[in-house]
């Protein structure tokens, strides 16, 4: 669980993030949605920590992130997964070596548990044994993101951050990704906090939603709830897909 | 302007800081130690050779051709081709060439890593990126170019040895009799100590500039191109302070 408490964050002076708060259970898909340039990035590399918040606070199961010493902070961090928008695959090492590179820096196992557990990740998000050798360069986006996924869940993470999982996917690809991080969170009860701007995965998995316009929280439910929120901006963000429901009915 | 450069030198201060942290594994630090000096080292060493194989060449010639006097031995050719070799060219402009080369090099790959988020995606993880990324390459650095520089003075001595029995101008005996006549050792370490210290200079300015990327494409370009403008006049203010403390 991870409790954001009236985050504010500035850059140059000028703020982006406006005191939000908000409760992320484990177990659930969270989701953070907005229009571009709404904030929704900031807010999630602040509450991962990238960014540090200017003011309130940020509770990863009750452990303050501002109060955590620097080698708290550090443990704490092996307890988190993230996926970025590009994947941020290291393109020096082949599919196989990120997926272990993390148990490489943070274990004491042997390389064939390394090996093993890094296979078993990847077996997880099913990518082929005939792409381990391969770099990131040579596979394609939705494999760079499951590899990403895989590297996410190999200390297996309490805490799974995702930055807009579907940018740049074909819609069924993009189920995919999102149909395996739902799933992941299920399986290892994660605490996961998705940005995403896509309407798909906002119905498809979202459990838990707040919605964020120029950097504060406008409004917060579930897919249930979503449509018939009562808030312009969401509405007005939301069109497309009441547009393609009504024509639908 | 001012402000910009206390600035600067203040976040290059914390970010050598940064470097100098314990690693979080040393197994995994010694194997990116060993690819980085094959990355920055070994594959520099084709391009110190053919530069300084020409450029001792003419030095010997343009050496010979100033010194064309009855009164001035021959071998006198070598020994001032030597003394500018070890002095200046080998150390200082083939530590400028490197910082084009390497510098850019290094710049580039930091700044790309930066802004395709793989730095972020290191420190989510826990690791200290500056510790992962930066130290083994300055560690490489300092290993690797002091090595490059006594191929550079071996290489630029045999080109102007070369260069001076093919044109006639110094006849092979006198020129290796020159290059022994008043050898001084001191003047080696000198030089290798300036290039040490030109290795962290070129390894730490372009992972500085690298590694604070922001934007895109374009600003990693511009990072490649501070790195190189950067470290080329530090390394021309330390070589000029050194050779005032040192040899003065």
């Amino acid at each position: 669980m991870i409790e954001a408490i009236e985050v504010r964050k500035q850059f140059s002076g000028r703020e982006i993030i406006h005191g939000v708060s908000a409760l992320f259970e484990s177990g659930k898909t969270n989701l953070i949605i907005g229009k571009s340039g709404s904030g929704k990035t900031v807010l999630l590399k602040t509450l991962v920590g990238l960014y540090g918040a200017d003011s309130g606070d940020i509770l990863y199961h009750g452990r303050s992130l501002k109060s955590l010493s620097q080698q708290q902070r550090h443990s704490l961090r092996q307890e988190i997964g993230m996926l970025f928008q590009g994947s941020a695959l290291i393109d020096s090492l082949t599919v196989e070596e990120n997926v272990m590179f993390p148990l490489d820096m943070f274990t004491d196992m042997s390389h064939d548990e390394r090996r093993r557990r890094a296979r078993a990740c990847l077996d997880r998000v099913n990518i082929q044994s005939e792409a381990y050798k391969l770099f990131s360069s040579e596979i394609s986006g939705g494999m760079q993101k499951r590899v990403a996924i895989a590297r996410a869940i190999a200390l297996k993470p309490r805490y799974l951050f995702c930055d807009e999982p579907n940018s740049g996917l074909d819609p069924l690809t993009a189920s995919v990704i999102d149909r395996l991080i739902f799933d992941i969170t299920k399986e290892f009860n994660i605490t996961t906090i998705i940005n995403t701007h896509d309407m798909n995965s906002v119905m498809s998995i979202g459990e838990h939603i707040i919605y964020i316009d120029s950097g504060n929280k406008e409004w917060e439910g579930s897919r249930e709830t979503i449509l018939e929120a009562d808030v312009a901006t969401l509405k007005e963000f939301l069109s497309p897909l009441s547009n393609a429901l009504s024509h639908k009915a | 302007m001012v402000r910009s450069f206390f600035f600067h030198l203040g976040r290059y201060v914390l970010f050598l800081r940064q470097m100098f942290r314990r690693p979080e594994k040393w197994s995994i630090f010694g194997r990116r130690i060993v690819v980085e000096i094959e990355k920055l080292g070994v594959d520099s060493l084709g391009i110190v050779v053919v530069i300084s194989l020409f450029v001792g060449a003419v030095i010997t010639i343009q050496t010979a051709t100033n010194l064309e006097n009855p009164f001035i031995p021959r071998y006198s050719v070598g020994t001032a081709s030597r003394e500018s070799i070890l002095l200046e060219f080998s150390s200082t402009i083939v530590c400028l060439i490197l910082a084009g080369k390497i510098g850019s090099n290094i710049s580039s790959e930091i700044g790309t890593m930066r802004i395709t988020e793989q730095i972020d995606a290191l420190e989510i993880m826990g690791v200290n990126s500056v510790g992962y990324l930066v130290s083994p390459k300055v560690i490489a650095m300092i290993v690797s170019v002091p090595i490059l520089v006594i191929f550079s003075m071996f290489i630029g001595i045999v080109g102007g040895w070369m260069s001076g029995g093919y044109t006639g101008l110094v006849p092979s005996d006198d020129y290796i009799h020159g290059i022994q006549v008043a050898f001084r050792p001191y003047y080696v370490t000198y030089s290798l100590v300036k290039s040490t210290l030109f290795a962290f200079v070129i390894s730490t300015v372009a992972s500085y500039w690298g590694f604070y990327v922001k934007g895109g494409a374009l600003e990693v370009g511009r990072a490649s191109t501070k790195t190189v403008v950067t470290s080329s006049i530090v390394i021309l203010i330390i070589n000029l302070l050194i050779t005032q403390i040192w040899l003065n």
